[in-house]
């Protein structure tokens, strides 16, 4: 019998599916949504994590994920009995999810801090706060990235 | 290494005062490859602390994921006139430290 065209493709198909498989399990250069929850359970802990109170700027689109500005805010009187201890970012999809903890004081007076990242993809970018009562607030953000940063051959 | 500081010379006691800092470093992240296949190894700073005055009031764990040249802005309260001090750590026994006065009337 004849091999229809219908009979090769199915066979090309499941050879290159099947080809890829190996490849993709020894080389997993990206972090993981699985990897993103444990780096945030390592940093701050098994306590709810509720939203609001936290505002995360990125720009939703960038061109260059080797240098992209990120301001994280925290609205808080930021007095000695109620302040923001810590601020923690993540990601989803760099080869390492951590990207910054900062931590800060009741003296800081305004629980607001600026940097630069990397971002190796298209991907969720997460910050969470931890409160001076141990409470938790985040704020996840979608950047879309249309050259790399991290990955790239050095020349 | 080059570091570059941005603190207001003068501020009403009580302000809340924005502190910039940026140093170069390469913030190499272990995760590249050279074009002949070679791993080219971590090398990044790995924290970052501010004191005022001998106290501290921000510090910051920084990972592979931060921008080479790293760059930070924070803020204070302006309390008393007096120094920063800044001082990035890293890998490969990297140190460096920085410093800046401010007067508070």
């Amino acid at each position: 019998m004849p091999t229809t065209r219908r009979q090769f493709l199915n066979l090309a198909g499941g050879v290159t599916v099947a080809g890829t498989i190996p490849i993709v399990t020894l080389r997993p250069l990206h972090a993981t949504p699985a990897m993103l929850n444990n780096a945030i359970r390592n940093v701050v802990g098994e306590a709810q994590i509720r939203t609001g109170r936290v505002k995360l700027d990125i720009p939703p689109l960038v061109e260059n994920g080797n240098t992209v500005p990120m301001t994280v805010s925290v609205a808080s009187p930021m007095t000695a009995d109620e302040y923001v201890k810590s601020i923690h970012v993540f990601n989803e999809k760099n080869p390492q999810p951590n990207i910054g903890n900062f931590y800060l004081t009741p003296s800081s007076g305004r629980a607001q801090i600026s940097t630069r990242i990397r971002l190796a993809d298209t991907q969720k970018v997460v910050a969470i706060a931890r409160l001076s009562d141990d409470t938790l607030r985040q704020v996840a953000a979608d950047v879309v990235v249309t050259l790399a940063a991290c990955t790239e051959e050095m020349n | 290494m080059a570091a570059l500081i941005n603190v207001p010379a003068k501020a009403k006691r009580g302000d809340v005062i924005e502190i910039r800092a940026l140093t170069s470093h390469i913030m190499e992240t272990g995760f590249r490859h050279t074009a002949d296949g070679k791993l080219v190894p971590r090398d990044i700073i790995t924290s970052f602390t501010c004191r005022y005055n001998g106290t501290e009031i921000f510090r910051a764990d920084l990972f592979p994921a931060i921008a080479a040249n790293p760059y930070l802005s924070f803020f204070t309260v302006a309390k008393e006139s007096g120094k920063f001090e800044f001082e990035w750590i890293g890998d490969n026994g990297y140190s460096s430290t920085a410093s800046a006065s401010i007067t508070v009337e």
